[in-house]
């Protein structure tokens, strides 16, 4: 499949919109399930993910292993509702499975481990995501493959030493063919970001990187973000996307404290009808 | 104890092995072996962390340059990318200095590369008390560090005729592997019928079952030499390479022992955490107790100076040996 062909020129906004409320959705009830999770994060990343697997990742959920698939790594393992929801959306998973979602013995665990098909990387020990997409973005160039390799990892993963590492070797060795998702909701473990990590653009463009920063949760601005980054010019690309923690859960939210959200089994019930009250 | 003024002061070449006078020596095994098989394995690569030159890579560089990636002083990076190379399909190999890969980048092999069980192939420059700038470049508990790592192979190669079959077995060898480099002049004891078998000791030479020496990495020819020098005493004494140190061959190091009254156990590294603790913890879970002498470097960090010097001041060279064997201590 040629480069030219794919991704197509237009995105239908409409269904894009829709796939994204179909991923807050299974995570809600994934939540529900396990009674708590990471599900702020993944109600903010729903949207790049709605847009990368439905209208920019060139993909086979039959081939999962398909050398010349587009590659997209999740750096932020605790994303896993997330990505198994995206995962199970474009059916690699089964709707199924999702229930389980961190339960003990589950193949669905609370952090990515790439024993899940769909998974590229092992996630969660953060920092290792981007230089792992730069090391995949040379094995394709060397195998002449037009596959890129999207790299999702967050504002916290800027505090990590490894990521500015793995960004300078991808402007060296001039890895057009990645892309770097920054997922910059502001929050970390012990609340908001605390180290300077900002201005995140300028420092990516600093560091070689073409870069455009978005409302995350805007689709529009995502899906033209996404096609500006497919030129094959040299640099490698970034997007820094602005999302809200429990974006379409206003209670969520509402919440200081968003990175692990564990509330009473009733309360989740009521989350949920507040998604599809706010989406519906 | 060494004389400072006495022993010779150069550092000779970076993390060379010094006692070769007399001996046939190969020089970059390592490079020269890489360049070659991979004319044939389009899928081999090769990186670096600026310690091209000092791995002895450079010969991949020059023969298959569009294969070869310099991330700069950058070790995380090193592991990361070469872990994306290999979940691409690619056999990565990727060298720098020992402390490098294992100090700092250790969080990337356990997890980015030996947990997904990536072809990554680390060749760990100076490992142990091979190099003459302290304690910042010798990294003397490499072996401890590594082995607490699962699914993570590791050897340390005894000589020029070992390490040029290890380069080529690796890549073959599932997963990610962990070798101790042997760089520039490498000298060739072992014969050229000896086979490498990962997981596999094996008997350089049967003693008379007096004493038996136990050893790995170059500290192997060390104890070949000392056995030599000790036949003059009348001693003709065993010694038993383990080239793998993980998996560990827990039969064959017993097996050798029971052969033998007393055992001598050498490697180049701390005697902590290394081959001795693995060997000690063998005979214990066998019920086997014997005299043993370890031969190796004290849990310390060490200083810099020359080769020689080092060695004599702790206790890692010929003159360790022949005291072990002629007086058990």
């Amino acid at each position: 499949m040629l480069r030219s062909n794919f991704p197509p020129a237009t995105a239908n906004l409409e269904e894009l919109g829709a796939r994204a409320l179909n991923l807050r959705r299974k995570m809600m009830h994934m939540a529900s399930g396990k009674g708590e999770g990471y599900i702020a994060q993944g109600l903010g990343i729903a949207d790049c993910l709605a847009a990368i697997y439905f209208h920019e990742l060139r993909h086979d959920p039959a081939r999962p292993d398909w050398p010349d698939r587009d590659r997209f790594l999740l750096s932020t393992g605790h994303y896993s509702i997330a990505m198994y929801a995206v995962l199970a959306e474009a059916g690699y998973l089964s709707d199924d499975e999702l229930p389980t979602y961190g339960l003990n013995g589950s193949a669905l665990p609370m952090s990515t481990f790439d024993e899940t098909v769909g998974v590229e990387i092992v996630g969660g020990s953060l920092g290792h995501g981007l230089g792992q997409a730069v090391g995949m973005a040379l094995a394709l160039r060397l195998d002449k493959s037009s596959a890129r390799v999207f790299c999702e990892f967050s504002d916290g993963e800027l505090d990590e030493g490894s990521t500015w590492e793995a960004a300078m070797g991808a402007a060296t060795f001039k890895c057009d063919n990645l892309v770097a998702l920054i997922d910059c909701n502001g929050i970390q473990a012990d609340g908001p970001v605390t180290v300077a990590i900002e201005p995140v653009a300028d420092k990516m463009t600093a560091f070689g990187f073409e870069t455009y920063e978005v409302n995350g949760n805007d689709m529009a601005a995502l899906v033209d973000a996404l096609g500006k980054c497919r030129e094959p010019n040299g640099k490698p690309k970034a997007i820094v996307l602005r999302t809200t923690p429990g974006f379409g859960v206003p209670t969520i939210m509402a919440r200081d404290r968003a990175h692990f959200v564990r509330v009473g089994n009733d309360e989740w019930d009521s989350l949920i009808e507040e998604l599809e009250r706010e989406n519906g | 104890m060494a004389d400072s003024q006495t022993i010779g002061n150069r550092t000779r070449g970076m993390g060379e092995i010094v006692d070769v006078a007399g001996k046939v020596t190969e020089t970059a095994p390592f490079g020269n072996t890489l360049a070659e098989m991979a004319k044939t394995r389009p899928e081999i690569v090769g990186l670096t962390a600026d310690m091209g030159r000092y791995s002895d890579i450079l010969p991949f560089r020059d023969a298959h340059p569009d294969r070869f990636f310099n991330v700069g002083m950058a070790e995380q990076n090193l592991i990361m990318v070469a872990a994306g190379l290999a979940k691409s399909g690619k056999i990565a190999y990727c060298t720098t200095y020992s402390v490098f890969i294992t100090r700092r980048a250790y969080d990337f092999v356990a997890i980015a590369c030996a947990h997904s069980m990536a072809n990554v192939k680390i060749f760990a420059g100076m490992p142990g008390l091979v190099n003459g700038y302290g304690a910042t470049h010798q990294a003397t508990e490499d072996i401890n560090m590594m082995r607490g790592i699962a699914d993570l192979t590791i050897i340390d190669p005894c000589d020029a005729t070992e390490f040029k079959q290890v380069v080529r077995a690796v890549a073959d060898i599932p997963g990610t592997v962990y070798v101790r480099n042997l760089r520039g002049k490498v000298p060739v004891e072992l014969p050229e019928d000896y086979r490498f078998e990962v997981g596999k000791a094996k008997v350089l030479r049967e003693g008379d079952g007096e004493i038996g020496i136990i050893s790995t990495g170059y500290m192997s020819a060390r104890g070949l030499d000392a056995a030599k020098m000790a036949e003059s005493d009348g001693k003709n004494v065993g010694v038993l390479h383990v080239g793998t140190i993980k998996p560990f061959d827990t039969a064959g190091v017993i097996a050798f022992a029971k052969r033998y009254k007393q055992l001598i156990i050498a490697e180049n590294h701390k005697t902590t955490g290394g081959l001795a603790t693995l060997v000690i913890e063998a005979l214990y879970e066998a019920g086997i107790q014997k005299p043993l002498v370890k031969i190796g470097l004290a849990d310390s960090f060490f200083e810099c100076g020359s080769q020689e010097y080092l060695e004599s001041k702790y206790a890692v060279d010929i003159p360790r040996f022949m005291t072990a064997i002629r007086d058990g201590v």
